[in-house]
């Protein structure tokens, strides 16, 4: 048995396990949920007798269900997630090529999230029932509620239509032209940020208020300590955790909402492969941006725990 | 104790009068409280009224919602269309109003269907408890690794493009975030004393789950039930943007906003009404989910 660090993160993988298991069988059933012959479905209305064996063979329709998807998550691992029904494309080359915008998107509306979102929920903690803290709250309220690609549209109006402050539509390589791929993705990223500023705001602050209200605080006041020393260095640094967690939990939402806001903006990331596939029922495509996409959730959600392992020894003890 | 007061209190005057020995059961006072809740009172207020739209569209609307006029294309708000009119000369107002019905009606539905999975696995699964209970837990855990709307898209772009198929995609997501909070509500309730002395008097499993543990424990699962109808109608709107789910011409908001996008350079207002639409309701929905939460939780004093 370890401890500490490692031996957290060692028991973390192994209860991965059971989840990735479930998360690849829920993606290997969509082809399952199609209605009637899913050979059919996927060769479409006009596909000759052969192409529908052929796809039936290339599925493995024709074997066991656990069969099948022992084959598939063998090719997934090998990385073969297969080509795309229109363009033959491998899938996983498809979906390389698009990850990066994408997730400077989420990465981009993250750091937007929590340098706007940490500071509104301390300062409307730390002013608890003033106005100032009524305003934030209704902030928090509204950027909750406001669809993120209405806002989108909104800020294309204003700021690329109107002012022409930013491009409208579009996205750079990140890797090619890293400052203009900023610059292209700041508007999305603002549109997409909202929700977790709203989030954070909120969660910050009933975190932060809880922390201020227990026993040791008070103690610490009665011990004549700045109000300032004690939010900074009692305070806030045991909400910290909290404010990790929920960060983390939000990259979740943000790969929700890109879907959507790659479209307002027609940004080239998976958001809008997945969308688009969908529509035209190019089901591998489909299945492979579900499959990395939940990959890259499943792994952040570990970099959450080890770093709350790694700054909270009560964390790591734990475990 | 506490647990059963909570229970009568909600339950208002459903309560049998067979309990002869327990104290009279205080009255739920339900406008009493929505007067003492302004916020929740203009949030039910807006979505009754929300409602009525959507029942009473045909009555109400001042034109079909798919009627054209060709001459008036992409008009701006006037005596004649107040919202203006749509790139195929369509009045905005009348599809708003057409767009409330499809609105709710997806929203009920993905959550009805979220409840109607969740619930029942959520109490099941934290009932019997053991190896059931882990690989439950372990299920419900693999779903609530997908980012929502991804999986909506995918499970939707698998049963077919439209608005109800859309709707059960989504019922899909939410199922594991109620069966979580039923399973975790479940264990709580199942080890209290009432639940223990009904079953010495040997009442069954099921009179266990249906008249004991269910109403105690589904508390916040009426909160969470709220929030999610706003995070439903978002849905909605953000798959029928992507035309994944209201297919035209059937009027939604999602979808209007994807026509008015088209044309923002020619007719920007044309992307105000229906944005505010959906931004109202989900804040509705919101606030109304706050409010019973502070309803329900005795521990949050109120005024």
């Amino acid at each position: 048995m370890m401890y500490g660090v490692p031996g957290m993160v060692a028991q973390r993988l192994m209860q991965l396990v059971p989840v990735m298991i479930v998360a690849t069988f829920v993606v290997f059933s969509l082809v399952y949920m199609m209605p009637g012959d899913p050979a059919m479905m996927i060769a479409g209305d006009y596909a000759t007798a052969e192409r529908i064996a052929e796809i039936r063979h290339i599925y493995g329709f024709d074997r066991p269900m656990l069969m099948q998807y022992f084959f598939w998550l063998g090719n997934a691992v090998q990385g073969d997630l297969g080509h795309s029904l229109f363009s033959n494309e491998s899938v996983l080359r498809l979906i390389l090529a698009r990850l990066p915008h994408t997730v400077l998107l989420v990465l981009y509306a993250l750091v937007l999230g929590a340098v706007f979102g940490i500071p509104l929920g301390i300062l409307a903690a730390t002013r608890q029932g003033t106005t100032l803290d009524k305003v934030i709250t209704s902030i928090a309220s509204l950027g909750v509620a406001v669809p993120s690609f209405w806002l989108g549209i909104i800020l294309v109006t204003l700021f690329s239509l109107g002012y022409r402050w930013f491009p409208a539509t579009g996205a750079v390589s990140v890797f090619e032209k890293p400052l203009e791929s900023i610059y292209y993705a700041t508007l999305p990223a603002i549109a997409l940020s909202t929700s977790v500023v709203a989030v954070l705001a909120r969660q910050v602050r009933s975190a932060l208020l809880e922390v201020l209200g227990s026993q040791y605080i008070r103690t610490l006041r009665a011990k004549g300590l700045s109000s300032g020393a004690i939010l900074w260095k009692h305070g806030l640094r045991n909400v910290a955790a909290t404010m990790l967690t929920i960060a983390g939990l939000q990259v979740n939402r943000l790969f929700s909402s890109a879907v959507i806001i790659e479209a307002v903006f027609a940004i080239p990331g998976v958001g809008n492969l997945i969308s688009y596939s969908a529509l035209n029922k190019d089901f591998p495509v489909v299945q492979g941006v579900a499959l990395v996409l939940v990959l890259v959730v499943i792994l952040t959600n570990l970099l959450v725990d080890v770093l709350n392992a790694t700054f909270d020894p009560r964390v790591a003890a734990s475990a | 104790m506490t647990d059963t007061n909570m229970t009568t209190m909600t339950r208002t005057a459903a309560a049998p009068a067979a309990r002869a020995t327990l104290p009279p059961p205080v009255r739920f006072r339900f406008w009493a409280w929505l007067w003492g809740d302004k916020r929740a009172l203009i949030s039910l207020a807006y979505l009754s009224i929300l409602i009525l739209a959507a029942v009473f569209a045909p009555v109400i609307a001042p034109y079909a919602p798919n009627k054209q006029n060709l001459m008036d294309l992409l008009a701006p708000p006037s005596g004649a269309h107040w919202l203006g009119t749509d790139d195929l000369g369509r009045d905005t107002l009348s599809r708003l109003i057409y767009g409330s019905y499809n609105a709710l009606y997806a929203a009920s539905l993905a959550v009805g269907i979220g409840v109607a999975i969740g619930v029942p696995l959520g109490v099941f699964i934290g009932f019997v408890g053991g190896w059931i209970d882990q690989v439950g837990s372990r299920i419900i855990d693999g779903v609530l690794a997908f980012p929502p709307l991804v999986l909506a898209v995918a499970v939707t772009g698998a049963l077919g493009i439209g608005l109800t198929n859309a709707m059960i995609a989504v019922g899909f997501a939410f199922a594991p975030v109620l069966a979580r909070t039923m399973r975790a509500q479940t264990l709580v309730v199942k080890n209290a004393l009432y639940v223990e002395a009904a079953t010495g008097f040997g009442a069954s499993r099921l009179h266990l789950i249906l008249r004991h543990i269910l109403p105690n424990a589904i508390q916040p699962v009426i909160v969470e039930v709220t929030l999610m109808l706003a995070v439903a109608l978002l849905a909605e709107a953000g798959l029928s943007f992507l035309s994944l789910g209201v297919q035209p011409p059937e009027s939604s908001w999602g979808g209007m906003l994807a026509r008015a996008y088209h044309y923002v350079e020619v007719a920007p207002e044309q992307m105000y009404a229906p944005g505010f639409a959906i931004l109202f309701t989900a804040l509705a929905f919101n606030t109304l989910g706050e409010s019973i939460r502070v309803l329900l939780d005795p521990t949050i004093k109120r005024k």
